[in-house]
């Protein structure tokens, strides 16, 4: 990424992690400035979210360092990591089920102790998401994937995080749902200036709101970029945008070979 | 009035069962293990008390004794979670259910060693006492035993709604995963769930021994509260109480009217009956997931 003289946020270096034998991070470098979003795209199995897990410290890395604004974090328990102000946001939302939807918010700022800041935080959830507003004493698994979703992005927020972790976030929800959550993100990105890291395998979305991104295969980084450029990049458009690329002959080209291997 | 005597004295044997219960389900809603040895902690917790107030040992103040008993198989069962069953982490729930299983066997002997294996009196203000009702005669052991439950399930109901740290046990025993990632330090919460189903299943063993008489075996009541857990659907705390009464209550009543050696059978029969017509027990919160 391009260094403009500040230290990043956010600095992961050559990180490998294993599922027992099974390396799936190898060796993984990226950086989170102050302010950005930063994604990370990836098909199925590319270690997406090995990588964030391995980031936030519910799994260890084997190797490598991580560290959050200039102080290693890498091997810290998560309850450490949230209170030095990094957030998860796990892939497919993981509320709290027969808690209510404000309880699952608070159980968000569980690591922190002032009552007051965390109600004026929890005032700041509900005008981001009124619709939990509404929904505050209901049990959280009665709310549909939607609501679920931005319950559980709300309940990040309430951790008071300097970056947050968002893994694939479009899960399962309709294409008018997506757009509303993506706004929102973006919306707290530029006021609330929360650093956010997003991984997607949504790449249309996730490219449109990012500043920089990253394209991860099998457990490495194979390219990277600002946005704007990784969108006009034909591999990318080819494999993570579905444009059909014409070739001389005016056929498609079934067997297209990707510029990095 | 016989049948209102025989109800007294259901509930309040229903009580104790439903305590341990309790101590399963504690457990086994945090953890995902099942606690075998949660009688045995009763028992433990009985004998305690036990040795801290009788003039054969002690000779303590009863109140004191109950106090230091409560403490001490709290501190115990934390104890047993951070010291034994942590390393545990991430081995098969057979590997969990023959451990407690051993714990329990232990608890028992280390109990005979140092008590004996005689049945025994605990020397409690509350044995052998009546209180009367008009004409209704009842055990004042009875009474309290039901009026401290009561006053036990208030507790524990303002505990996990009202404060942090129980709606962080919820949380985590509701998705470990998800209290994970939120900072919420799970291993520690594990550890103080251990303590309070400890903590229980000394208040049960006290109200059990006040009673009667106990020996180490007495832990062995585990089973028939394990049997009331299910009954009342296995990971719902209020469940366990209901299935504690209930099994509390078919007991003196098959006692009173069927032949001799049903009421043995009754509750283990309602446990079939149970898991035939509604396996998941009487209360039961079964979630599924939203993708």
């Amino acid at each position: 990424m391009s260094t403009n003289g500040t230290n990043p946020l956010l600095k992961v270096d050559n990180l490998e992690s294993y599922y027992g034998p099974i390396m799936a991070i190898r060796g993984v470098s990226l950086e989170v400035n102050q302010g950005q979003i930063v994604t990370v795209l990836g098909a199925n199995g590319a270690g997406k979210t090995t990588l964030l897990k391995t980031i936030s410290g519910v799994m260890d890395p084997e190797k490598g360092t991580v560290s959050l604004s200039g102080s290693a974090i890498q091997g810290s328990s998560p309850d450490s990591i949230v209170n030095q102000g990094m957030v998860h946001v796990p892939e497919g939302r993981e509320i709290f089920p027969i808690l209510s939807v404000e309880d699952n918010l608070k159980m968000g700022a569980y690591t922190r102790t002032n009552r007051a800041e965390v109600a004026s935080d929890l005032k700041l959830v509900y005008e981001y998401f009124p619709i939990l507003e509404e929904r505050r004493s209901q049990e959280a698994g009665t709310l549909s994937g939607g609501q679920q979703q931005m319950l559980a992005i709300g309940r990040g927020l309430m951790a008071k995080p300097r970056i947050m972790l968002l893994d694939e976030p479009s899960l399962g929800l309709s294409p008018l749902l997506i757009k509303e959550i993506f706004t929102i993100i973006r919306r707290l990105n530029r006021e609330q200036n929360v650093t956010m890291m997003l991984v997607e395998q949504n790449a249309k979305v996730a490219l449109d709101v990012a500043h920089y991104g990253y394209v991860l295969e099998l457990g490495r980084i194979v390219m990277s970029g600002e946005a704007g450029k990784l969108q006009q990049s034909k591999d990318v458009q080819e494999f993570y945008l579905g444009v059909q690329q014409e070739t001389q002959r005016g056929q498609r080209r079934w067997k297209q070979r990707k510029t990095w291997r | 009035m016989d049948i209102l005597q025989l109800i007294v004295s259901g509930l309040a044997n229903g009580c104790v069962y439903g305590l341990i219960a309790l101590g399963f389900v504690l457990i086994y809603k945090a953890t995902e293990a099942v606690n075998f040895a949660q009688g045995d902690f009763m028992m433990l917790g009985a004998f305690i008390t036990l040795g801290f107030t009788n003039t054969d040992y002690i000779g303590l103040p009863f109140w004191i004794s109950v106090i230091l008993a409560i403490g001490l198989m709290g501190i115990l069962g934390y104890l047993l979670d951070l010291v034994v069953l942590r390393r545990m982490f991430g081995q098969s729930q057979v590997a969990m259910v023959i451990l407690t299983i051993a714990l329990g066997f232990v608890i028992r002997f280390i109990a005979g060693a140092i008590w004996g294996h005689e049945p025994q009196a605990l020397e409690s203000p509350i044995a052998g006492v009546d209180v009367r009702f008009g004409g209704l005669v009842l055990g004042m052991d009875e009474v309290v035993i039901i009026v401290v439950t009561v006053i036990l399930t208030i507790l524990l109901y303002l505990f996990f709604i009202r404060t942090k740290l129980g709606v962080a046990m919820q949380a985590a025993s509701q998705n470990q995963l998800a209290a994970y990632y939120m900072g919420i330090p799970v291993k520690r919460i594990h550890s103080l769930i251990w303590a309070l189903a400890g903590i229980v299943a000394a208040i049960a063993g006290i109200l059990f021994a006040s009673k009667g008489t106990i020996d180490p075996t007495a832990g062995l009541l585990g089973i028939k509260a394990f049997a009331a857990a299910v009954i009342g659907g296995f990971g719902s705390l209020p469940g366990a109480l209901l299935g504690g009464l209930v099994v509390g209550l078919i007991e003196p009543f098959a006692a009173r009217y069927l032949p001799a050696g049903y009421s043995q059978i009754a509750p283990y029969l309602l446990l079939v009956v149970m898991l035939i017509v509604r396996p998941h027990g009487i209360l039961s919160q079964i979630q599924t997931k939203k993708v």
